[in-house]
């Protein structure tokens, strides 16, 4: 039995502690927005956080996981309001989406360390996110739009 | 569509959600706009196959185009919307099932592709939305006992000359009864309110929180995964299997023998994954399996001296040629290509006795409805499916011979339970349909004043089309297919000697579009080539594309736009160059400068400007990020991808050996739009030719290099 919780629920679950954190929070807990886009930890799109650190959850083996917070994008926010989705949508980044939520946990992670990140510092941040579509210059964007409403004020 | 009808429709949907288990509405994209059945059974008013309107004043337009990312659940609800008169805030999507109301006005099938989602939608989405409009009017002048024509409707409501206002929701019922129009009148684009506007996407708040459902995320109880082991080679079979050890690991339900390979059932992915990893299996791998893709290129190369089919002849282009001052030939090399959409290929099946449910992220849904019947052995209208979002598509997701979709069914068949086939990222690069590879041959001169004289093409890699149901449709009797040729054969430089001849190669590898299909290879190498023109000329690149496009208007619109706002001319930091491109595809005119340096064999984009002209443009804020997309995914082609075959095994795997561009490469990238009243172009695929050719001239302009190969190695730079 693994216990470990995920947006402030505790879980407890009977699984293999091999199965990587991606397939459990997809196939046991239903949390299907963290997405399989690689499983070499070469593309992002599984992108959660693990007691706040960014990690690749399809790479991560979920005993890593016990007894510490997992958060995944269902928990970024209870209703897009996290300044990051609402820069997101001001910007209008998404085109097919598949890639994003772990673009915004991602970006979370660099938001809360660097408050106001340079476009250098997004490079470092964001370049393990692979993005088919393209929407790397939005995404950009959005980031340095989401650090000026928080540094403002705005955020909720 | 009457109420009648739709309550049929509404009933198959709770029919499905009865035997297929809890809510399978949950699980349809447009999910989170619409879950809730009380929403859903307030719809009322359904006057035609494209919108359903609530009680609730809910507008909920059904899209007949997949959604991979070009935007169609936001452009086209615009269109309704603009005739309709909603309310815009009020608008959800939903995407259509199978049916023939839904057919692509042109191509005749269910269908999204040809950068036609928004030209083909234009007319058949206003219509249904003034059709719907003019319901709602009858209904509130029979209400007031008022003259149509005295009402007049804005933001979701129907008013009168007093201001009476009666919403579309309050109207709903009633509007229900009315007859439909037989013809409408639709309003004079100078009126658009919505159409030209950079409305932001509907379908963003999904696609943030974890909310939007992709194949993958398709989950109905009691429905298991498999992960299937598929031959090494193409074409290759099993001969047998040993799942001794596979089948007693945990959660392994079933192991099964599909006509592609061996299906691992199980509980969950990983455990499917990791017990179809410790099937043994011994294949017979058949013709391909001494395949090298270099020994392939060695014989293009040789196949590219001899004349190939002609595609069309002006003039005389070898005694042209012959006469020239100045001559040049070149030889360009383009490879393999897998689409590497960011989610896998997935499909979902459910085949009971006499039905069978599909869900999944297709660009093909006439055609994948008729395979998987087959696969199932049931007529078409036994066969539904559910399209969900789509992470991503760029073609792969619209094949002839729907692979994704008759395993599936097959999977499903032979395990006898439904089921959820997921390809993992290996599984999807090595599973073939590939962009082709090309060589295209150009010999071409110039006269002593620097004009153009003879231009030879000759084109040598696989058809497309070749095998599949639209062979006929589309080679029409012709020896050579021409997605293998488009691009060139309509090369819109003034050169009075012209040839374009192919050669159609003949090669085991699966391969069919991929975003901008023939446009990808020949907008790479005539761009490419018309710049080494200029050089032998001795002339400015830009200005010398100019002079040969007199008679090409809209082309030489969004070159000078994009030569304008790169500063064409200007002069560059040290190290750097610039490259300019333009083309025509998919209806649409594209133009690119990139501005490049290179560093120890590394080639570096700074900036890329593109311009368009796509007609009469719908979302310019969508048309800017296909631009910017397709730009990144040219360049993405241009310097890093390349698929390879050694003893018939593909060499790559992963994103490690076939990568996509990342945040710190990605260039500056600046889009401009030429108004135009024209007709409607394409948006998805135009705005990846031009990157590839317009990369490859900067790096002569920052080195004196030709790149006449991709992906761009600096070592093979002439």
């Amino acid at each position: 039995m693994i216990s470990f919780s995920v947006n402030r629920q505790r879980v407890n679950l009977d699984v293999d502690p091999s199965t990587p954190l991606l397939w459990v929070l997809r196939d046991n807990l239903g949390l299907t927005g963290t997405k399989y886009g690689c499983g070499m930890a070469q593309c992002g799109a599984c992108t959660v956080h693990l007691n706040g650190e960014a990690v690749r959850s399809c790479v991560a083996p979920v005993s890593r996981a016990a007894g510490k917070e997992v958060t995944t994008i269902e928990g970024l926010s209870p209703d897009v309001s996290h300044p990051l989705q609402r820069a997101w949508i001001a910007e209008d980044v998404p085109q097919c989406g598949y890639c994003q939520s772990g673009q915004l946990m991602s970006a979370a992670v660099l938001l809360r360390e660097k408050p106001r990140p340079s476009d250098d510092e997004i490079d470092q941040a964001m370049t393990g996110n692979i993005c088919r579509c393209g929407t790397y210059p939005r995404i950009r964007k959005a980031i340095h739009r989401a650090a000026d409403m928080m540094s403002t004020g705005e955020a909720k | 569509m009457s109420t009648l009808q739709m309550e049929r429709r509404e009933f198959l949907r709770f029919s499905v959600a009865a035997s297929g288990g809890l809510l399978i509405g949950l699980y349809l994209p447009g999910a989170s706009k619409l879950v809730a059945a009380e929403e859903r059974s307030a719809s009322v008013f359904m006057p035609n196959a494209f919108l359903r309107i609530g009680t609730d004043e809910r507008v909920t337009v059904i899209v007949n185009h997949s959604e991979m990312g070009q935007g169609v659940y936001t452009a086209l609800p615009m269109l309704l919307a603009e005739e309709l008169d909603a309310d815009w805030d009020k608008i959800a999507y939903e995407s259509a099932l199978v049916d023939s109301k839904y057919n692509h006005p042109v191509f005749g099938m269910q269908i999204t592709g040809g950068s036609s989602s928004v030209w083909s939608g234009f007319e058949q989405y206003r219509n249904a939305g003034a059709a719907a409009r003019a319901m709602l009017i009858a209904a509130a002048a029979q209400q007031w006992n008022a003259d149509a024509p005295s009402l007049r409707t804005e933001s979701g409501a129907v008013l009168d000359g007093r201001n009476r206002k009666l919403t579309y929701g309050q109207l709903a019922k009633a509007a229900a009864k009315m007859t439909p129009p037989a013809k409408v009148t639709l309003k004079d684009p100078r009126a658009f309110k919505l159409i030209g506007k950079p409305i932001k996407r509907l379908d963003t708040p999904e696609k943030i929180s974890g909310k939007a459902v992709f194949g993958i995320d398709v989950r109905n109880p009691g429905m298991l995964t498999a992960v299937v082991a598929r031959a090494p080679v193409f074409g290759g079979k099993v001969k047998s299997f040993d799942d001794s050890h596979a089948r007693n690991m945990p959660g392994v339900r079933k192991i099964v023998a599909v006509p592609s390979g061996v299906a691992v059932v199980a509980d969950s992915f990983w455990q499917a994954k990791v017990a179809r990893d410790a099937v043994r299996i011994d294949w017979d791998e058949g013709e391909m399996h001494a395949f090298s893709t270099s020994q392939m290129m060695q014989q293009f190369r040789e196949q590219a001296k001899s004349p190939g089919t002609s595609v069309r002849r002006d003039g005389d282009p070898d005694g042209a040629l012959a006469k020239a001052a100045h001559k040049i030939e070149a030889v360009y090399e383009v490879p393999y290509l897998s689409h590497l959409m960011m989610e896998p290929l997935n499909c979902a099946v459910d085949l009971r006795e006499d039905s069978c449910e599909i869900w999944t992220g297709t660009q093909f849904q006439t055609v994948d409805r008729a395979a998987a019947a087959k696969a199932a052995g049931l007529p078409n209208e036994k066969v539904q499916i559910h399209t969900t979002f789509l992470g991503g598509g760029f073609g792969r997701r619209a094949t002839p011979q729907s692979d994704f979709v008759v395993e599936a069914v097959h999977v499903a068949k032979a395990a006898g339970v439904p089921v959820k086939v997921v390809w993992t990222r290996e599984d999807d690069m090595q599973g073939g349909w590939y962009r082709p590879a090309f060589l295209h041959a150009i010999v071409g001169g110039v006269d002593a004043s620097g004009n153009p004289v003879s231009w030879r093409s000759r084109l040598v890699g696989q058809s497309i089309m070749t095998g599949t149901m639209f062979e006929s449709m589309m080679m029409k009797g012709k020896e050579y297919d021409p997605a293998s040729v488009e691009g060139v054969d309509d090369l819109p430089y003034e050169i009075p000697n012209l040839a374009v001849e192919s050669h159609q190669a003949k090669v085991g590898v699966p391969v069919q579009w991929w975003r901008s299909v023939g446009h990808s290879h020949t907008g790479f190498a005539t761009e490419c080539f018309i710049d080494e023109l200029a050089a032998l000329a001795n002339k400015d690149s830009y200005q010398f594309r100019r002079a040969l496009l007199t008679k090409h208007p809209r082309h030489l619109a969004v070159l000078d736009l994009a030569a304008q706002k790169a500063g064409w001319g200007k002069p560059l930091p040290k190290g750097r160059g610039r490259g300019i491109a333009v083309h025509f595809a998919f209806e649409s005119y594209n133009a690119q400068v990139a501005e490049v340096s290179v560093t120890d064999g590394k080639v570096r984009v700074h900036r890329i400007v593109s311009a368009v002209d796509c007609g009469h443009y719908v979302n310019p804020g969508i048309i800017a990020a296909q631009l910017e997309g397709g730009a990144i995914f040219g360049a993405s082609a241009a310097l890093y991808q390349e698929l390879t075959f050694e003893n018939g095994r593909l060499q790559q795997t992963n994103f490690h050996t076939f990568p996509v561009m990342r945040m710190n490469e990605c260039p500056e990238i600046e889009t401009h739009i030429v108004e135009s009243n024209d007709k409607s172009g394409g948006i998805g695929e135009p705005g990846v030719p031009c990157t590839a050719p317009a990369i490859a001239n900067a790096v002569f302009g920052a080195t004196g290099k030709r790149i006449r190969k991709l992906p761009i190695r600096m070592t093979e730079a002439v």
